[in-house]
């Protein structure tokens, strides 16, 4: 199992699902029509490192977050 | 890099940041400091962080001020920061002055575009996201 964390104004509770790589958790989220909106805009994190290919393999244990548009400052 | 709940004491930062590099021979200093502006009605803005990635994205930015002789610093709000007050100042340390002034822009400029940090207006005592100020971190749409 891998854990999808959701921050900032997301609003979402973290969810568990099964994975071999970010593509499955690219087709599980989509299936979310709350989380679906978000994804064209979000970029994401595995395990606080970003990443930019989804045939990164995942393993048990892995956290993956999705960052939403950021405005600091 | 430093994190403090609510507004920032720039005097005290700036001064402390002067005093850590007063024998480390940087001709230039150059500090930059944003300050929260009264605009539609908001009261104060609001800002979370993801600590982890932004401690990343900070160290990478370290290590190329460091490869132009320079250092870079930051600080920054954690949740509410009336507005006149300041929620983020930033400073580069270079031996001279072209490299601290290109590096503050470039540091900055990308600070706005991929540190992990959502900003909320504060209005009537609600938090509402900034979403039209805000910008897609670099490789956004990837699960898309």
């Amino acid at each position: 199992m891998v854990k999808v964390e959701f921050l900032g104004p997301i609003g979402k509770a973290p969810v568990e699902m099964e994975a071999k790589t970010l593509a499955d958790v690219a087709e599980k989220l989509k299936e979310d029509g709350t989380v679906k909106e978000w994804l064209p805009k979000c970029a994401v994190a595995l395990n606080d490192t970003m990443v930019s290919d989804l045939n990164t393999p995942l393993k048990d244990g892995d956290r993956i977050s999705v960052l939403p548009p950021v405005c600091g400052g | 890099m430093e994190l403090y709940n609510g507004s920032l004491d720039v005097k005290e930062i700036f001064g402390r940041w002067l005093d850590e590099e007063a024998e480390s021979n940087y001709g230039a200093y150059i500090p930059f400091v944003g300050t929260i502006r009264a605009e539609d009605g908001i009261e104060a803005l609001s800002f979370d962080i993801y600590e982890p990635v932004l401690r990343s994205w900070f160290d990478a930015w370290q290590q190329r001020a460091k490869e132009r002789g320079a250092v870079v610093k930051m600080a920054h709000s954690i949740g509410d920061v009336p507005v006149h007050t300041s929620s983020y100042v930033s400073a580069v340390f270079s031996p001279k002055r072209r490299v601290a002034l290109e590096l503050i822009e470039e540091f900055v400029e990308d600070f706005k575009a991929n540190a992990p940090i959502w900003k909320y207006d504060v209005k009537n005592g609600e938090r509402i996201y900034a979403e039209d100020r805000s910008t897609p971190m670099d490789g956004s749409g990837l699960l898309a």
